[in-house]
């Protein structure tokens, strides 16, 4: 069923700062690998609560210490999430990632672990968490009109039925959002090689085409300096060939379907960088499908479209992660993870635009609080992207 | 029935789409821009998701999907067959 866009709403938790989330989550987030365990005990103790662990945050020097802070105070300040409790070993760096968050209006708090120990630490920092779980319990959903839903995707495990089905089907959607608009996004550097020359045809003026070129150079250039091989191991993966995907250049056109056929690329963002405006946006970023989808959240986007051909099984912590599929033997044997079947496309049972419709009808179904399939399965993979070595 | 799509008419490679094709079965296949029909005889067993040579190809040629490059031919593909990993490979990288 075809939906009026012009005047469709969702319900969802305006935040302070304006923006609208679809999820209302309190999460312990450590600013480092040594905090982890004293936030799993926060989230453990308090009802209602998140630890989102990651094994990063010490030695970290330079840009890639500015990512992995730009990465967390973005994963805090992300509208799904309506309050933080910060953890770190020491308390400067802890402070900078609570200061971020705090820009928003929401509330944070956050905790050293050094002079005080895991005890202390968690016991302290589990009352501020039982506050904000009881506060954001009585927040409330509100209507908002689809120019105030940030979607992102990306795919994965990707194969043949991908490129046909369900990539043009987001790319269906994508198109159908943008005149309303919607802020989305799309990324994965690596999986636009072959395809360059379409995405940088598509930009809105050439100083964006220019920057999207410059961010697709880097990345070839990282890969040209670090590759050992034609990358035929890792990019296409093992998961893609045995789908009947053979090259990068293959892999990369059906990939780049997910930005369908009339929106135009308004403008490109460094990793975890947030938008300052609606249209379509390009993210440099990791293929790796937990990587972008982490950068993503730490953006502000808030809900994701995550086509995958083989079965990618991914979800993120804070971020609803809608799947869909046209692969009938995956659909088949790895349904509990498909949150949309358009398989029926391959068969000529749906066009293009039902499989778009059935997309964004699943979307306002998790937008206004519909558990995805991999919020069901408890996936929450918060993986952050590193540039070089600790120092 | 679609046993197989073709994103061009003038793509060199179909996508199989269903599953247990056995060399020498009679495929249907759906050209999706031009929403036209061919047909085909497999030439190989050809898993879903792997592609079939709609077209024959040489060593050195171009294997044209999407129309555009995707890759480039590495052993002769007679049309009908399976074309993957193992004839086609990256000109990139």
């Amino acid at each position: 069923m075809s939906q009026d866009l012009s005047t469709a709403t969702f319900l969802g938790y305006r935040r302070e700062n304006g923006r609208v989330g679809v999820r209302n989550h309190v999460i312990i987030l450590p600013v480092d690998d040594l905090s982890n365990s004293a936030c799993e005990a926060v989230a453990n103790n308090i009802t209602g609560t998140m630890a989102i662990p990651h094994p990063y945050g010490r030695l970290q020097f330079g840009e890639d210490l500015e990512l992995h802070f730009r990465t967390l105070i973005g994963t805090g300040s992300n509208p799904n999430v309506a309050a933080v409790v910060v953890i770190g070993i020491e308390n400067g760096w802890t402070q900078k990632i609570v200061e971020g968050i705090a820009a928003t209006g929401k509330p944070v708090t956050g905790f050293g672990i050094e002079q005080h120990g895991d005890h202390e630490t968690i016991m302290e920092a589990s009352k501020v968490a039982k506050e904000y779980s009881q506060w954001a319990s009585e927040l409330q959903r509100e209507e908002a009109p689809v120019s105030e839903l940030w979607v992102s995707t990306k795919c994965g495990e990707s194969d043949t039925t991908s490129g046909c089905g369900a990539n043009p089907t987001v790319g269906n959607a994508f198109d159908k959002l943008y005149p309303h608009g919607a802020t989305l996004l799309f990324g994965e550097t690596s999986e636009i090689t072959g395809g360059e020359h379409l995405v940088a045809a598509r930009c809105r003026t050439d100083a964006v085409r220019e920057r999207f070129m410059f961010m697709f150079d880097r990345y070839q250039d990282m890969i040209n300096r670090y590759k050992t091989s034609d990358l035929s191991d890792s990019q296409p993966t093992k998961g893609n060939i045995e789908g009947g995907l053979t090259t990068i250049e293959e892999k990369a056109l059906g990939n780049i379907q997910k930005i369908g056929k009339e929106c135009l690329v308004d403008g490109v963002l460094d990793k975890a960088e947030a938008p300052t405006g609606p249209g379509l946006w390009f993210m440099d970023s990791s293929s790796a499908a937990a990587e972008m989808c982490t950068l993503a959240a730490a953006a502000g986007y808030v809900v994701h479209f995550f086509p995958t051909g083989q079965g990618n099984i991914i979800g993120n912590p804070i971020m609803p992660i809608i799947k869909l599929c046209a692969n009938p033997r995956t659909v088949r044997t790895m349904g509990e993870h498909v949150d949309v079947d358009v398989s029926g496309l391959l068969r000529k049972e749906m066009t293009p635009s039902d499989a778009g419709d059935a997309l964004l009808d699943s979307m306002f179904r998790t937008a206004n609080g519909r558990l995805t399939a991999a919020e069901a399965l408890g996936h929450r993979e918060f993986v952050l992207t590193r540039l070089y070595e600790s120092a | 029935m679609i046993d197989f799509v073709v994103h061009d008419e003038g793509d060199s490679v179909g996508v199989v789409v269903v599953e247990g094709v056995k060399a020498g079965a009679e495929l249907t296949g759906w050209v999706m821009d031009q929403d036209s029909e061919i047909k085909f005889k497999a030439a190989s067993d050809i898993p879903i998701g792997h592609k079939l040579a709609i077209k024959a190809m040489k060593a050195g040629d171009t294997v044209i999907k999407y129309s555009t490059d995707i890759g480039k031919v590495v052993s002769d593909i007679g049309t009908g067959e399976h074309a993957h990993v193992h004839n086609i490979k990256t000109k990139r990288w």
